[in-house]
């Protein structure tokens, strides 16, 4: 601790956000009278080069050793600010910072008032700030082989990216087969390639790969550890035996998929009540070239005359909790009627839609061509599915139109939509995930971190994290691949240095912090009847500190002493 | 509606969420015969700039089978917002003449059927029957159709002789029973100050006054209203469907009598699709002797509505279009059955008024799920 601390607190205005509700260089004189500050700026923007480069300056000018930037929640820019002093010289936890926007000026109106609440949070800041301990900067090795869970076309894809990196990679598929539900489909839209011939391209390339370990029939049941340095116990099901491997890995992606929408939750539609009734994938399993008809389309032993396709079946319908967009639907819509209208010439194909999304490469112009060769598209949500003698009928409302109609059909098609696997919560729990609200594995990010998690070291590939197709799944999983690998290449990563601190004099060895602990990070040394921590897995949350009864464990960085001088300030003014 | 005022309506109702799929119109069973048309009326409010609900006699057309907002992928709820707009037109006094009797007459005498309320009780003749003055496990609801109309009186008294057999413990109000209210606010009068909100007030606070347990209509459309609208203070509604699967389930009734007949069964909407009541009636029916339970096409959540909610049972429909009950006994007639089932007294009447018009009595019976339990014991 600096006995004579030199402070340099730093004001921003982010442009209006801070100074409309405070007076920002009121609070800049205020601080700049407080014991232990050498000197008290403010800035327009004190993120932008100039705004650290103040800082930069300050802290050899005047020979700085605490810094206090009054901006916005430190989850925006703390990193920022500690990055600027350690350019300086200075250790990066030697910085606090008041946050006088969301906790301040967003909050209020009256200007007076926010003034004031300014002055007082930055005012504690700087008391913390005065005594802030540098702590040392830690890096661990890392373990550098990967880990996929999930051996669909994301897995596959993201394992061979890694196993072509040069590190070695497991992959964990519950199935007997590697591909996924993407196996299983006839055709890709929109370019009618063979999704077998397609997928089996990446599949045969991952299983005769010799970096590449692929476990079947499995699922990965327990895992600990963190970003580098991961430990994972896989079970493997085999003719009635189990199986548990222990493996280690320094990156996970998780690529566990979706499940299809289950159309019985639609009754209306009839699926489960009429054999002509049939789900996307039932389809596309019919026309498959590997199919029983070898991909001819026959229903009831029939060619069918009329098809009905019916589009966001379980998609964009709150009332069966699932607002979201499938985003796939649409296209394989229109591939499905091209394949019955190129097997069926003479059949009468309609497909029943709410709105066409054509957003991919080439997309709308597949649109356009499936649309030419005959097929009829009309606007409306369809009413339910009826038997009418022998055939069925869809009544729907023409939109366009302003008539109902009712379409007579011997084969159905329902778009089924994706949700998430049924075991995608037990996934998030396992690896302390989120969920985001429809159901699916939540990303750090959606626009700058869209395949890393919030927990470092674990990544997402394909549909776990939302509906995609084959194209932005296989974009995804490259992504994850080469997020994952990005700690391999350095070979250390950075683990947080403001733990748990167990003082083994105080220390009565009752336990109760190691109950308490998420992380598992503290375990009872049963000889001597002490705690000991494992810094590296200590994520700082400071549990263990508040439950001690015996005042043994502190917080660094949120020392008793730190933070109550800050709450001391607080009452005080 | 001015635009401004409009606004405020489209916004409160949801009505911006719609995307205009159709499924709402193509889902509502009055479509195919009037211009009754929610998804249209929808969009009129959204972009018309002003809307005049008088210009909509089609309104009164809504039997309040409430299929449109179940089936509303945006959860806008068109059915309430034809509802909203025909409060619009009550507050304005335009509301149908037959409708304007018997709306009267629930407000002078607690029953929309204009008949004096100290005769409620007398369907009960020499049954044993208790008042729930002295309290009781069950409170049986019995509704004002089932009260006072000959032909649902048969269903009340099946369902005593059911519930003495098994040894329940109930009692009814008689006289003191008034109308629940359902349809008084399925016709729009809801609201602030509206005769809805006054039964709530008045009846609902009499009837806490009573002791007992749980409370088990005749009605579907007292079972919906009591439930979601009334404070109940805790205690459950059932309706009797529910309470007979239970009874039947926990082994205290039980059938001897064989009932050698094809049976057919009629979802009341206020049951099946508006409270997903559709296995406990199937039940009940399944658990008969020698009945032959067979469905029609359009069963459970497809149900064709009888197009006697919502105060349309008390209207006489100039609209010359073949009704949706007669649509119904086709259907039934269709699968072979000799009995139509239902579980609701509007039903009941719809589809007996059906049977009658097309001459079909000695074709098909209307009974209700009550009765034929009570006459396989
Ligand atoms: S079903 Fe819902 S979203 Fe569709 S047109 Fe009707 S109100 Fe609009
Ligand atoms: S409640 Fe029934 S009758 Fe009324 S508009 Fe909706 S679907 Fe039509």
């Amino acid at each position: 601790m600096a006995r004579n601390p030199k402070i340099g607190v730093y004001i921003c205005h982010c442009g209006i956000n801070i100074s409309n509700t405070v007076d920002v260089a009121a609070v800049r004189d205020y601080v700049a009278t407080l014991p232990g500050v050498a000197v008290a700026r403010d800035y327009t923007y004190m993120c932008s080069d100039p705004g650290q480069g103040l800082i930069v300056e300050d802290i050899g000018a005047h020979d700085l050793d605490r810094v206090v930037v009054s901006a916005c929640s430190p989850r925006m820019h703390e990193l920022t600010f500690r990055n600027a002093i350690v350019g300086a010289g200075l250790n990066p936890y030697c910085l606090d910072i008041a946050n006088i926007r969301e906790q301040c000026s967003w909050v209020h109106k009256d200007r007076d008032e926010g003034t004031a609440k300014a002055k007082a949070l930055v005012a504690s800041a700087v008391a913390r700030a005065a005594l802030l301990e540098p702590l040392e900067t830690r890096e661990v090795g890392v373990i550098k082989s990967g880990l996929v869970v999930g051996g669909g076309v994301a897995g596959v894809q993201a394992a061979l990216d890694m196993a072509r990196a040069g590190f070695p990679v497991t992959v964990v598929e519950m199935a007997d087969h590697l591909g996924g539900r993407a196996m299983d489909l006839s055709h890709t839209y929109p370019l009618m390639e063979r999704a077998d011939d397609l997928l089996g391209q990446i599949v045969g390339a991952l299983e005769i790969h010799p970096r590449a370990t692929i476990l079947l029939n499995s699922r990965l049941v327990d895992v600990s550890g963190y970003v580098g340095n991961f430990e994972a116990t896989v079970q493997t099901h085999d003719n009635g035996t189990v199986t548990d491997h222990k493996l280690r890995a320094g990156a996970i992606v998780i690529a566990t998929g979706f499940d299809p929408f289950d159309a019985r939750l639609k009754p209306e539609y009839g699926y489960g009540q009429y054999p002509e009734v049939m789900t996307a994938l039932e389809f596309e399993a019919l026309v498959s070239p590997n199919g029983p008809t070898g991909g001819r389309v026959v229903v009831n032993g029939r060619e069918p005359q009329q098809v009905v396709f019916i589009q966001c079946v379980g998609s964009r319908d709150r009332s069966v909790g699932n607002p979201y967009c499938s985003r796939v639907c649409c296209m394989y819509t229109a591939k499905q009627a091209h394949l019955v209208q190129q097997s069926l010439p003479q059949a009468q194909v309609t497909v029943l839609y709410m709105d066409v999304r054509a957003h991919g490469k080439g997309f709308e112009e597949y649109y356009d061509l499936v649309r030419e060769t005959g097929i009829n598209y009309r606007r409306g949500n369809p009413a339910e599915v009826l038997r009418r003698g022998d055939r069925l009928v869809v009544r729907a409302e023409d939109t366009f139109a302003g008539e109902f109609v009712d379409l007579e059909a011997d084969l159905v098609v329902l778009a089924t939509g994706m949700v998430p696997r049924a075991e995608t919560a037990e996934v998030a729990h396992l690896l302390k995930l989120s969920q985001s609200a429809d159901g699916f594995l939540l990303e750090a990010h959606p626009k700058l971190r869209p395949v890393e998690t919030a927990s470092d070291g674990i990544f997402l590939a394909g549909c776990v994290q939302g509906p995609k197709d084959i194209t932005d799944t296989i974009a995804q999983a490259k992504a994850a691949a080469i997020s994952a690998m990005i700690p391999f290449a350095r070979g250390m990563v950075k683990v947080e240095s403001a733990t748990c601190l167990v003082d083994e004099d105080l220390c009565a060895g009752c336990g109760m912090c190691e109950e308490i602990c998420p992380y598992g990070a503290l375990r009872l040394d049963t000889h001597l009847g002490k705690m000991r921590a494992n810094v590296v897995l200590c994520k700082g949350c400071g549990a263990c500190s508040a439950t001690c009864p015996s005042d043994a464990i502190t917080l660094q960085h949120f020392t008793p002493r730190q933070v109550m001088a800050q709450v001391d300030v607080l009452l005080s003014v | 509606m001015e635009a401004t005022e409009l606004r405020t309506f489209a916004i409160d109702n949801h009505l911006f969420r719609c995307i205009q799929c159709g499924k709402c119109a193509a889902s509502c069973p009055m479509g195919f015969k009037t211009i009754l048309n929610p998804r249209k009326l929808v969009y009129q409010a959204l972009v018309a700039g002003e809307f005049d609900p008088k210009a909509h006699q089609e309104l009164w057309d809504c039997t309040t089978c409430f299929t449109c907002s179940i089936r509303c992928p945006k959860e806008v709820d068109p059915g309430n917002m034809v509802i909203q707009l025909r409060s619009l037109l009550v507050q304005d006094g335009r509301i149908p003449g037959t409708l304007t009797t018997a709306l009267k007459s629930i407000f002078e005498r607690g029953n929309p059927l204009v008949m004096p309320a100290r005769d409620r009780g007398a369907w009960v003749g020499d049954l044993d029957v208790k008042h729930l003055d002295d309290g009781a496990d069950v409170f049986y609801f019995v509704c004002c159709t089932t009260s006072y109309d000959m032909r649902a009186q048969k269903v009340a008294q099946a369902l005593v002789k059911l519930f003495n057999v098994a040894g329940v413990d109930f009692g009814i109000l008689g006289e003191a029973e008034r109308c629940c209210g359902s349809e008084v606010r399925r016709l729009g009068e809801q609201g602030e100050d509206s005769l809805f909100e006054s039964l709530v007030e008045e009846w609902g606070e009499e009837m806490a006054d009573y002791s007992y347990q749980r409370m088990v209509t005749t009605s579907p459309h007292c079972y919906d209203v009591f439930k979601h609208h009334y404070p109940m203070n805790g205690r459950e509604v059932l309706h009797y469907t529910q309470y007979l699967a239970q009874l039947i389930q926990d082994g205290k009734l039980q059938f001897t009598n064989k009932i050698e007949r094809r049976v057919t069964y009629h979802d009341p909407c206020y049951l099946g699709k508006q409270n997903g009541v559709y296995d406990e009636p199937r039940a009940v029916l399944k658990a008969l002797p020698g009945l032959k339970l067979v469905e029609m096409d359009r069963s459970r959540e497809k149900s064709l509505c009888c197009e006697g909610g919502g105060g349309r049972v008390w209207v006489e429909d100039p609209n010359p279009e073949k009704k949706l009950a007669a649509w119904r006994i086709d259907e039934a007639l269709g699968v072979g059955a000799e009995v139509i089932a239902t579980a609701c007294p509007f039903c009941m009447q719809m589809l007996e008024d059906a049977v009658r018009t097309a001459g079909a009595q000695d074709k098909i019976k209307v009974l209700d799920v009550a009765e034929l339990a009570a006459e396989a014991l």
